[in-house]
């Protein structure tokens, strides 16, 4: 698999990553993603990472990229499903995602979204 | 200390960094290593073969399981014969980096593990070491 897919609902982005990325993969999805941002015309960007095993500098480096290249381009963008076992080595490998908005599901996340930018979803 | 099994992996491109991770994480299931201390070993392994590849220009890994004063560990050897880190010291520092990266990896690989050994021979490339117990 050489691209993550991401899925248009309404006008947010959904993405939800399923494999071990490699960093290529990560970058691509990123610049996938803020082409799709600005085509689809998306107002938010909802990225489910419940099935990442670990997230290291690099995939936090381009979470935090994500939100705020949308951030730019007029988008929200929420990460949803971190694994309490990954929270906890982020903030000790130093990581503090710091303007990427986090909710514990894709539910809280919708929810998050729709009252940031009043979305029928 | 008396190695019961070992590995080694070359690192040369970004899905060799997926390969090792796979492996550490396998190898700390396989020992009953907690999933917090799994996740811990497997991020801190990923920070420094991506240290391999990008400053080192590629190089090996070896995951080694270990065994001292009745414990079981893992301990991950990273060796890249790139140009060598000139300031140890400074190369620790969080944010510090002369790539693109966010310059956490080192410190962050030694924030998470119990044991960080570091050697490196400027012009004949870096060899670091990390341990972590069960």
């Amino acid at each position: 698999m050489d691209r993550i897919p991401i899925l248009k609902m309404g006008d947010l982005l959904l993405v939800t990553i399923q494999v071990d990325m490699h960093d290529r993969l990560a970058m691509t999805l990123q610049d996938d993603l803020t082409d799709r941002i600005v085509t689809a015309r998306a107002r938010g960007v909802l990225i489910d990472i419940s099935g990442l095993e670990m997230v290291d500098s690099f995939i936090g480096r381009m979470l935090a990229n994500i939100a705020s290249m949308s951030r730019v381009l007029d988008a929200e963008t929420v990460v949803v499903g971190m694994r309490p076992a990954v929270a906890i080595t982020l903030v000790e490998l130093g990581l503090t995602l710091n303007g990427v908005r986090t909710a514990l599901n894709v539910d809280k996340g919708m929810e998050l979204l729709n009252s940031l930018g009043g979305h029928q979803g | 200390m008396p190695v019961e099994r070992e590995q080694q992996l070359r690192l040369v491109s970004s899905e060799d960094i997926v390969l090792v991770r796979q492996a550490v994480r396998q190898m700390a299931a396989d020992l009953g290593f907690s999933l917090v201390d799994q996740t811990k070993l497997v991020t801190a392994a990923s920070e420094l073969a991506r240290n391999a590849v990008i400053y080192g220009g590629g190089g090996t890994a070896r995951i080694e399981n270990v065994n001292a004063r009745q414990r079981n560990g893992i301990r991950v050897t990273f060796e890249d014969n790139g140009p060598g880190i000139a300031d140890i010291q400074q190369a620790m520092k969080d944010g510090y980096t002369t790539g693109g990266g966010l310059g956490l990896g080192l410190g962050g690989a030694k924030r998470l593990t119990d044991e960080f050994e570091i050697e490196s021979h400027p012009g004949k490339g870096t060899r670091v070491g990390i341990t972590r117990w069960r």
